[in-house]
């Protein structure tokens, strides 16, 4: 334990002196504040360099097999690199869904041929994925997926519409939830799960503007689109399970992810740096005793979050909700911060009103366009209203 | 540049992690809801019996060091032996007695062997803090004279029918002592019983007028004693605060789990699940503060790491459990409003709790200064 410790030290001084060496400079164009906004060609070429160097530094995926490209490390390593990236402002890793959902999938249920095909591609950014979940009449009733894949032959033939295709008209694949058989007598059991080629007649994505103003998501349509039948994931018709189990990983209900630098990280610091400075009222905003109860409120949450995080490493003490703490993460960060970027956004006076673009905006509008893309976490990977439904049935056992 | 200060230390001591246990089944199997219901209306509040086998499991000797006949375990764990007991509303003069051990053996150390010794073996002793009625400044109302006698009455002295030992926090030429007074030192017209809110707890005003105290503790180690006392009977009280939003939470959980409506299990409708849920999270969130405050406090004079701990986990454990208590009541329905109801007890600890020991608005400033005021510079 303790050899442990003092090797992750060094370690940890061994990332921040690459880091300081390697981080990009600010590239003089607006980048993405998460892996959910790559909009323009000039954003994912440049990202895409940063990913690849980091991987190849061997810092990404650390914990993965060194056979597909990982450095078969304790989590705690990728944990250091996730910390120091963060701390060193760097540009995110972007290729998320690959990283962060995908792969860790494919090593827990993938065959040793997809493992070999898709995991070492996703780490060097060689190959971008996307996720083919949502439709536009099912975003989280997933259950009700409607769009169509028939076997003919060696291919199925694809059918339907996928939507909020994040990375979608840059992706090599996507991990598609298909349904194969309208007839089955359970809704979940006609769905079946691909790992499908996105660069194949047929399958078109197109953009979608956001409430940030910025691109970054996607409807896809499928039309009579041809895939490899041996794209299918597991049994056809066992779509449902490996679905869920993506969801997982998605949430950070299960851990293995490749990367936690999937956005920029906003803290509790970042917030009152930049109050510090602002005045309200003829005084400074930090004096107003309203102004300071509820910034107490926030670090109690932001504090209460990371506390619970580490709870959940004492069984001891997640006896009476074993899985509680795990599957409330999402429901509670992503809210927490979704409000800490409303107040931030909302307390800079007049100034409030500017937005990216705006010489005068505070930070250059960086709460404003943070507090929209936000949402992008709150909706994004179920909603908090689904989490909450999650967590009354899933941990606190209320009937459906 | 701002930087937010972070001790985000949690863990649970082999040790902790068995009184826990133990506490729960004591709850559970020897003061069930009944117990303690039937206690509701009585005089002391509590049952002899039950009393006694928490004294012989040597519960009132945990925080307290083996110099003085305690188990030194230290104050932090109390805290899983606490939220057991808040589990079950169980009221008993643990808090109150472990509270005024405290408070002497911070103020006073070994030379205070004696009464420490008593409080270990399961006399039972208060702290007197209040001439008034506000937590946040001092109450040293109480006057010690040159002849070595008190002078004034204290409010709201937890247990005080029952104390074989009152803490009485006075001044003497303006500073403050501890004055140690013998249940034997008072008449029993000096003492007039609240009528709490909360039927598990009981309280009394206290008229010291006149009685010598059979100790006192001077010096400048009263004035943090007292302010460090202050901070962890905030923590014991988020402690039991937060077992007892944990039970609330699942009683509520079991009535919508069996409640039809509209030809409907009432937890299947959101506007009941989500709340529930809300109810959930605070609860946990208490949690993790009450246990990371249970990691950090000490013997030793509370680093500023140990009072942020202690005020955030009143503040959660606070605002979980009135909006638990308040919740509860109304997703009972009619029932939630009859006596029959356990919802009753439930808001009635809410109401308590939320003061004792300063109420959130009062730890919400203090955590203001601590976090906002002292980052100012760079």
């Amino acid at each position: 334990m303790a050899d442990n410790k003092a090797a992750l030290k060094t370690f940890r001084e061994e990332v921040a002196a690459w880091m300081a060496e390697n981080v990009p400079a600010d590239p003089g164009f607006l980048l993405p504040l998460t892996f959910l906004e790559v909009g323009t060609e000039q954003q994912l070429d440049f990202l895409r360099e940063w990913q690849h160097k980091l991987w190849s530094a061997g810092y990404l995926g650390m914990h993965w097999p060194t056979e597909y490209g990982g450095q078969g490390a304790d989590p705690a390593y990728q944990y250091v690199v996730d910390k120091e990236l963060s701390r060193h402002n760097a540009p995110i890793i972007f290729n998320t869904i690959g990283l962060n959902w995908v792969g860790p999938l494919l090593l827990d249920m993938g065959t040793d041929e997809e493992k070999a095909k898709y995991v070492k591609k996703i780490l060097s950014a060689e190959e971008i994925w996307c996720q083919g979940f949502s439709e536009p009449d099912h975003g989280s009733d997933l259950g009700a997926v409607q769009t169509r894949a028939v076997r003919e032959g060696d291919e199925y033939v694809v059918n339907g519409s996928k939507i909020w295709t994040t990375l979608g008209n840059y992706a090599d694949h996507m991990i598609l939830l298909a349904r194969t058989n309208p007839e089955a007598e359970r809704k979940y059991d006609g769905l079946s799960f691909f790992l499908s080629p996105m660069k194949v007649a047929g399958i078109e994505a197109h953009p979608i503007r956001k409430v940030t103003g910025e691109y970054g998501f996607n409807q896809t349509f499928f039309t009579d689109a041809r895939i490899p039948a041996s794209c299918l994931m597991g049994e056809e018709g066992g779509g449902w399970r490996v679905a869920m189990k993506t969801l997982e990983y998605e949430r950070g209900v299960t851990a293995g992810q490749a990367s936690g630098h999937w956005g920029v990280t906003i803290q509790i610091d970042d917030m009152m740096n930049d109050l510090r400075g602002l005045q309200h009222d003829g005084e400074a905003l930090l004096s107003d005793p309203i102004v300071r109860d509820d910034l107490v409120g926030f670090m109690m949450e932001a504090k209460a979050l990371s506390l619970s995080a580490r709870r959940m490493a004492v069984p001891a003490l997640n006896t009476d909700y074993p899985m509680g703490l795990a599957l409330s993460v999402k429901y509670r960060g992503t809210e927490y911060e979704r409000r800490m970027k409303q107040y931030t956004a909302s307390k800079q006076g007049a100034r409030s009103a500017l937005y990216v673009g705006d010489a005068d905006a505070v930070r250059g509008g960086f709460w404003q366009r943070a507090y929209f893309s936000n949402f992008g976490a709150t909706i994004g990977g179920g909603t908090t209203q689904v989490q909450a439904n999650i967590i009354a049935e899933h941990v606190l056992g209320l009937p459906k | 540049m701002f930087s937010y200060p972070q001790n985000l230390a949690i863990s649970l001591t082999e040790e902790q992690g068995m009184l826990l246990d133990v506490a729960r089944g004591f709850v559970r199997d020897q003061a069930p809801i009944e117990a303690v219901r039937a206690e509701l209306e009585t005089e002391t509040g509590y049952d002899a019996g039950i009393w006694q086998r928490m004294v012989d499991m040597g519960w009132t000797g945990i925080s307290l060091p083996d110099e003085v006949g305690g188990a030194g375990m230290g104050v932090g764990s109390a805290v899983p032996v606490f939220e057991a007991l808040g589990g079950g509303l169980l009221g008993t003069p643990l808090l109150s007695t472990t509270i005024a051990g405290q408070l002497i053996w911070r103020a006073a150390g070994e030379q205070a062997a004696d009464w420490l010794g008593r409080l270990c073996e399961g006399q039972i002793g208060t702290v007197a803090f209040l001439d008034h009625a506000d937590w946040g400044v001092p109450n040293t109302g109480v006057a010690l004279d040159a002849a070595g006698s008190l002078s004034g009455g204290k409010h709201f002295v937890a247990d005080a029918g029952v104390a074989d030992i009152f803490v009485v926090v006075a001044n003497e030429n303006g500073s403050p002592v501890l004055a140690l007074v013998e249940r034997s030192a008072l008449t029993p017209e000096a003492v007039s019983a609240n009528v709490l809110i909360d039927l598990t707890k009981r309280a009394a005003n206290v008229d010291f007028t006149g009685v010598t105290p059979a100790y006192v503790v001077r010096g400048e180690a009263v004035t943090s004693a007292l302010r460090d006392t202050l901070l962890l009977a905030a923590l014991l009280t988020a402690a039991e605060t937060t077992g007892a939003a944990g039970r609330c939470l699942s009683s509520i959980i079991e009535y919508l789990k069996t409640r039809k409506q509209f030809g409907k299990l009432i937890g299947s409708y959101q506007a009941l699940k989500h709340p529930t849920v809300d109810i959930y999270v605070g609860m946990e969130n208490a949690r993790s503060f009450v246990y990371h405050g249970a990691t950090i406090v000490g013997d030793e004079t509370l680093s500023a790491d140990a009072e942020v701990a202690c005020r955030m986990a009143k503040v959660a454990a606070d605002e979980v459990m009135v909006y638990a208590g308040d919740r509860a009541v109304q997703f009972h329905g009619g029932f939630g409003f009859t006596w029959e109801c356990d919802s009753t007890l439930f808001i009635r600890r809410a109401q308590w709790a939320q003061q004792m020991f300063g109420d959130a608005i009062h730890h919400r400033k203090r955590l203001a200064a601590l976090l906002l005021d002292n980052h100012n510079s760079g």
